[in-house]
């Protein structure tokens, strides 16, 4: 075993880049819900870019390296200190056995993304290491990593370099949401469509990687209508149907809700649309309270968008090949 | 029946065969998802068909969005002419209702229930207008489901029973969703039952609890070990009403290993369900008990 977890932090777990192919069980993707963050970070320390990482929200855990290895942190600014000492964020860093790797407080976004030379070493499951803890499957033993957890490393390649703050992916203040409408977005008036886009809304407390609820818009007025069959009698339940990734349900009209990396795969409320597939990172960095826009794009700049992003993580490989 | 489709983003596009529930648009659905799956197309990931509507999660740098919206439009006319038949399964699922743990837990979740002074089955029994409880649990397990879509969470199915219209049981969900739920507790919400596959959260009434697992990431129950959610989309399941003792025996059955589930081959017609109900049902009966 090569890395102790000598405290866990609010939630670590193990993610790499997700477990297609299963959603049609009802078993979501998962995997790091900033994904530009965790690429960074694996390519700091020489892995794969979807290497299995630790990822960890609000708070760091506390690790003993039992081994030497590299090591680099990305994603929001929770910076990371070495016996004490602290380390530079989105730069690779070396850990000696016995070093103890622990984090100060938590500057700006979210998740962090702690990234090993080697990568954290747990059995595949249905062809990923990622953690889907509500249905306790891969990662370490299908759930967070708690205090005295052991985790073996793979064999490690050569890390090296930073990515400067140029490079780097955030969200804005507010964060700016690119949405689709599409899906069930004719239920509502076209009054509330202006509304939902023109309102500033906050990230609610319950925030989590299955899904991101906001508040504070205005309540959404729907377009009468009988209900169909089996859908049920509030004007926001449809017939149970999938859920898309990043799509944005509104039960009742009031908080619309942004599925995300752990979704739950489908069920019975009408969604406004689709956050683009460019600014899912962008949601695993925001706190509670933040406040947020959902800006209207069409499949053009959705696609537009996709590119920039990719463009965006070339300039990072190519950055690190120098 | 004609299909809506709709971008999901750019990375999905979501079809809805019909607003309202009928096995027609499952059955649609079902054999379009199917086709799509056939076709191999290139830069699909993912393919799920849901009781009513289907979607299709796919590559948009492999594929362009136009391109594979046009190859579903020119399947859907061979789906509806299909003639909706179906080579599947059918399976017992022993149901202990009005079982002290979903007693337990609905009683904690009052305040979030239209009734508050009544169970969960008191409540659906009255809105459907059946007698008693007993009448309810009847109507609820005298006649096979169809497994209509597996989702929400890790293999939870939902299930539409197999009867006309005007006896579909209807109840609709708890006011505000409750923040737990027993494991493989027999749900209810709209006109489908479910069994939650996991513990958590869930918004469907509670009329029972199933000792047999449903779901299994460790892969050790004996009939998961190949996969590890048990239903498909298609499957027929017929409940069985059992006694706490029977209960007791089958969790014991299940803990050492040796619980073995009914499940046959069948074949289903829709064309024949629809001409002849209660003939069709009666010959998948003959089926389940090997008659």
């Amino acid at each position: 075993m090569a890395v102790k977890i000598i405290n866990p932090g609010l939630s670590t777990t193990v993610q790499d880049l997700g477990r297609p192919g299963y959603y049609h069980l009802g078993i979501p993707i998962s995997g790091g819900m900033d994904r530009f963050a965790l690429r960074a970070a694996n390519l700091l320390v020489g892995n794969d870019e979807g290497a299995a990482v630790l990822e960890a929200v609000f708070l760091g855990p506390e690790i003993e390296f039992t081994q030497a290895a590299t090591v680099a942190v990305t994603g929001g600014e929770l910076p990371p200190k070495v016996n004490g000492a602290e380390q530079a964020t989105w730069e690779a860093f070396a850990v000696k056995s016995g070093d103890v790797l622990s984090f100060g407080y938590l500057k700006s976004g979210a998740r962090v993304y702690i990234a090993i030379s080697g990568g954290v070493d747990v059995p595949l499951k249905l062809g990923s290491r990622s953690t889907y803890t509500l249905g306790a499957l891969g990662g370490h033993e299908g759930r967070a990593l708690k205090a005295g957890d052991a985790l073996p490393l793979g064999p490690s390649g050569k890390g090296r370099g930073a990515i400067p703050a140029a490079l780097r992916r955030g969200p804005g203040n507010p964060a700016e949401l690119r949405m689709l409408p599409g899906l069930y977005w004719h239920r509502i008036t076209a009054a509330a469509g202006k509304q939902f886009f023109a309102d500033t809304w906050k990230v609610a407390p319950e925030a989590d990687r299955i899904g991101y609820r906001f508040k504070g818009g205005k309540a959404l007025d729907f377009v009468p209508r009988t209900p169909p069959f089996g859908a049920g009698s509030d004007p926001s339940n449809i017939v149970d149907a999938c859920y898309p990734y990043g799509s944005v349900q509104v039960p009742s009209g009031t908080e619309p809700i942004v599925l995300h990396r752990d979704a739950v795969s489908g069920g019975g409320y009408m969604m406004l649309g689709v956050i683009i597939s460019a600014d899912m990172d962008l949601i695993g960095q925001l706190q509670p309270h933040s406040p947020a826009r959902f800006v209207e794009v069409t499949l053009d700049e959705a696609l537009c968008a996709r590119a920039d992003r990719q463009a965006a993580l070339q300039r990072v490989r190519d950055h690190l090949k120098l | 029946m004609s299909i809506r489709f709709s971008f999901g983003g750019d990375e999905h596009i979501f079809a809805e065969v019909s607003e309202e529930m009928s096995l027609e648009a499952f059955f649609t659905s079902l054999s379009l998802t199917n086709a799509v799956k056939q076709a191999g197309i290139k830069g699909v990931t993912e393919i799920c068909p849901a009781n009513a509507s289907f979607q299709i999660k796919y590559d948009p740098d492999q594929i362009k969005a136009g391109d594979l919206l046009r190859e579903l439009q020119s399947m859907e006319g061979a789906a509806s002419k299909s003639d909706a038949s179906l080579k599947t399964r059918i399976m017992e699922i022993p149901v202990y209702y009005q079982d002290p743990w979903t007693h337990e837990t609905l009683m904690r979740f009052r305040e979030r229930h239209q009734d508050p002074s009544a169970t969960d089955l008191e409540y659906a029994a009255r809105v459907n207008g059946l007698g008693s409880v007993e009448d309810f649990i009847e109507a609820h397990s005298s006649q096979p489901w169809f497994v209509s879509m597996v989702g929400f969470v890790a293999g939870l199915p939902f299930l539409y029973q197999m009867v006309e219209r005007k006896r579909q049981l209807q109840v609709p969900k708890y006011l505000r969703p409750r923040t737990d739920t027993p494991k493989l507790t027999v749900g209810y919400g709209g006109c489908f039952s479910c069994i939650y596959s996991v513990r958590g959260a869930g918004g469907y009434q509670m009329f029972g609890v199933t000792p047999m697992p449903i779901y299994d990431p460790n892969q050790q129950v004996s009939y998961l070990q190949d996969e590890m959610c048990l239903f498909r989309p298609g499957d027929i399941v017929k409940w069985k009403p059992i006694s706490r003792d029977q209960y007791d025996a089958d969790t014991e059955a299940v803990n050492a290993n040796r619980f073995e589930p009914t499940i046959r081959e069948a074949s289903f017609s829709l064309a024949e369900f629809n001409k002849d109900i209660n003939g069709t049902n009666a010959k998948l009966m003959e089926v389940l008990h090997g008659r």
